[in-house]
């Protein structure tokens, strides 16, 4: 594992030309890579604080199901996502047509705006998580005792609430704006040109269109730098911050009760919702009419996504298994931060150094499918380890001594024990495995060639031939195979596996 | 026979000194005040704990540097005895085979293991779906089969109400009489001692001492011990 990524990143080193540096086209990369991570994480923390703190403190119907649904946009595929975007806010969008009817000019999605609208999609929901456990990590006693001396309101939030926040913002933001930094698919479907490319797509134009090798690996280079940089901090800033289970844990709470309270909340609440849910409706109205007749090229590249998808989540779990076991067993602390090189690393960074390593023997587009799948694989890996490894610590310490008096050492523990013992997170971490590798548009884009394709990859050449029609169909058709993966895995480990 | 020959047994920074025999075939109770080391001492003979000096050794085999599975000792622990996702027939049979290959006569012996612990037609639940009292029944079934000469107990009972937690002790009183078996037994209740152990070992002040008959050091018993019985 950690050879692969040191290989990648070895053969990236060695092409990069240093000695020529940054060009103008270069800096501006980097300053908008910059800028509209800041922007996003700001907005995202920024909304989300309101938005958690009125799932905080009200209970309503439906309220664990958007909180579920706070989860979702991690398994949604980008493109996706973009096409739902760009049908409500889009130059022929709702938003606009809106503003027609009050003869206002439309509004415009592309460019730098654009691009922070879909990081705010994809993040506010995590925001809102993060920021929610802060919230529910209060003691109830807490709030009691603030009910009890009259505590309501803004003082509330000043007393109990705002050293909390100060607290955990700093670190949701940086995990945010981490995560921003690596943004390539939102880049390439509503950035662009000259003003709106950050560092991941100037390696894919490098690379594509100007078949500029060196170039392409020195912008790796910083583009590792930048991420190796922002995610240590985010990682130090968040330590121990978890998926956010047992967030719907039910809180008493005594404030908040006034009728402005209450219509903040409501508000907040559902403007946040509609945020996230129009999009994918629009996905889902413009997608169905035209299912029937979709291209033959859609189908075939969906059959390949899954594969795909299988493969992917087949050698995420022989490197996430074995190397969750050495972990549980404290065998591994080596092994625990290899798994982390695969935050540290991007994928386009690792699909470049994979590219100049296979293509002085090989054609890399023949390996354009396989690459895609282990890339996917150990993007997934951190997350699988953190789904998989405080479980199997648990299984260690409860039955461990169990196994041991038993003779049970070794392999006879991990078959009859660890492994059937962890099937509801195997499910769950294969699942996510499935769904990213499904909807992934990343390095797909660097190796393949214009005769095999991936789904997110065929929505997107549908789009750059404006058969808007057909893209949003396929889309669709992504939208319903990446959640059902997921939920299928998910599922299939939760199936009689018991506390 | 088990003989702690001057063994420091380490758990954390605490260390427990032992030097003791406990000749085969023997009942023996592990009593003393809380956090005097007694579950150290069952740990350290089972091989969780490491022997910083000094041997345990059992009938003249040296087993101080043993992993726990190869040791001559079958285990009962406080909670935890049974894996849960697996049927109580499994359970048992990890009794005869950590792999769980088991042959038809291997699954007639944990048939007949169930059977004798009151556990008949139980074979395909899970511990989830039984009482307190048959988790113990099925744990003790285990042990049956494992056919260990030293039976070591660090007081799986205690959560049992006391007439199910005599029930157990006078089945594993029985158990341990059939198999031959030498028994370990950590004990907070004098009435469990008195039960069914002859000897009693004393731990206290960092020191296992050597057995005495349970009623003779229950009945008169040094300071640490008095001030614990109260």
């Amino acid at each position: 594992m950690a050879a692969l990524i040191f290989g990648a990143l070895l053969a990236v080193a060695l092409r990069a030309e240093t000695g020529r540096g940054f060009n103008a086209a270069d800096w501006a990369a980097l300053r908008f890579t910059l800028v509209q991570a800041t922007l996003s994480a700001l907005f995202s923390v920024l909304l989300a604080i309101p938005v958690a703190r009125a799932l905080a403190r009200r209970r309503f119907r439906g309220r664990s199901l958007l909180i579920a649904l706070l989860g979702a946009p991690f398994i949604l595929p980008v493109i996706v996502a973009v096409l739902g975007l760009i049908e409500v806010f889009g130059r022929g969008g709702w938003v606009s047509a809106a503003l027609g009817t009050l003869g206002l000019p439309p509004v415009q999605i592309y460019g730098l705006h654009g691009v922070v609208l879909a990081h705010v999609f994809f993040n506010l929901p995590l925001a809102t998580r993060l920021v929610l456990q802060g919230w529910q990590e209060i003691p109830a006693e807490r709030f009691r005792l603030a009910a009890l001396l009259g505590i309501d309101g803004w003082a509330m939030f000043r007393v109990i609430e705002m050293p909390m926040l100060l607290r955990l913002i700093p670190g949701a933001f940086t995990v945010i704006f981490a995560i921003c930094l690596t943004s390539f698919a939102v880049a390439l479907t509503l950035g662009g040109g000259p003003r709106a490319t950050t560092i991941e797509l100037a390696i894919y134009q490098a690379f594509r269109f100007d078949f500029d090798l060196g170039r392409a690996a020195l912008l790796s280079a910083v583009q590792l730098g930048l991420t190796v940089f922002a995610g240590g901090i985010a990682l130090w800033l968040a330590r121990g911050e978890g998926f956010g289970s047992g967030l719907d844990r039910g809180l008493r709470r005594f404030d908040g009760k006034t009728i402005t309270a209450r219509w903040v909340d409501a508000l907040f609440i559902g403007v946040a919702a509609l945020f996230l849910l129009v999009p994918l409706m629009a996905i889902a109205l413009s997608g169905l009419p035209g299912f029937a007749d979709m291209p033959r090229q859609v189908w075939t590249a969906a059959a390949t996504s899954l594969g795909v998808a299988a493969l992917s989540t087949v050698l995420l779990l022989c490197m996430a298994l074995p190397m969750t076991a050495a972990i549980a067993t404290e065998r591994g602390r080596m092994v625990e931060i290899a798994g982390l090189l695969g935050l540290a690393a991007s994928p386009l960074v690792i699909g470049t150094g994979l590219f100049i390593a296979i293509r002085p023997y090989a054609n890399p587009q023949d390996f354009a499918l396989p690459v895609t799948a282990l890339v996917n694989a150990i993007t997934v890996l951190p997350f699988a380890l953190r789904i998989l490894v405080p479980r199997a610590r648990d299984i260690v310490s409860r039955q461990g001594r169990l196994g041991l008096s038993l003779g049970m050492a070794g392999l006879p523990f991990l078959r009859h024990v660890l492994l059937p013992r962890l099937r509801a997170q195997i499910g769950f971490a294969a699942g996510l495995a499935a769904a990213l590798s499904m909807g992934d548009l990343g390095v797909i884009t660097l190796f393949a060639d214009p005769n095999v394709a991936t789904l997110p990859l065929q929505v997107y050449r549908l789009m750059g031939s404006y058969q808007m029609e057909a893209a949003a169909a396929a889309s669709f058709l992504l939208l319903i195979l990446s959640f059902a993966v997921f939920w299928l895995l998910d599922r299939g480990g939760h199936r009689h596996a018991e506390t | 026979m088990l003989k702690l020959d001057a063994a420091h047994i380490r758990n954390g920074s605490f260390t427990l000194a032992a030097d003791l025999t406990i000749s085969g075939g023997a009942t023996v109770a592990v009593i003393g005040p809380s956090g005097a080391g007694k579950s150290t001492l069952i740990e350290g003979i089972a091989g969780f704990l490491p022997v910083a000096q000094g041997r345990i050794s059992w009938d003249g085999t040296d087993i101080t540097d043993q992993p726990p599975g190869a040791r001559p000792v079958a285990m009962l622990f406080q909670e935890d005895n049974l894996f849960p996702h697996l049927t109580l027939a499994q359970n048992v049979g990890l009794g005869l085979s950590p792999n769980l290959r088991l042959s038809a006569h291997d699954k007639t012996r944990v048939t007949e293991a169930l059977d004798r612990v009151g556990l008949a037609g139980m074979a395909t639940r899970k511990p989830g779906a039984l009482s307190g009292g048959q988790r113990s029944r099925a744990a003790l079934a285990r042990v049956m089969l494992q056919d260990k000469p030293l039976l070591l107990l660090d007081e799986p009972f205690a959560a049992l109400g006391p007439a199910l937690r005599m029930e157990m002790l006078d089945l594993v009183a029985e158990i341990a009489r059939e198999t031959g078996a030498t028994l370990l037994m950590i004990s907070h209740a004098p009435e469990d001692a008195r039960r069914i152990t002859a000897q009693a070992v004393l731990v206290a002040e960092g020191t296992a001492h050597a057995p005495r008959p349970t009623g003779e050091l229950l009945d008169n018993p040094p300071p640490v011990l008095r001030d614990y019985l109260g």
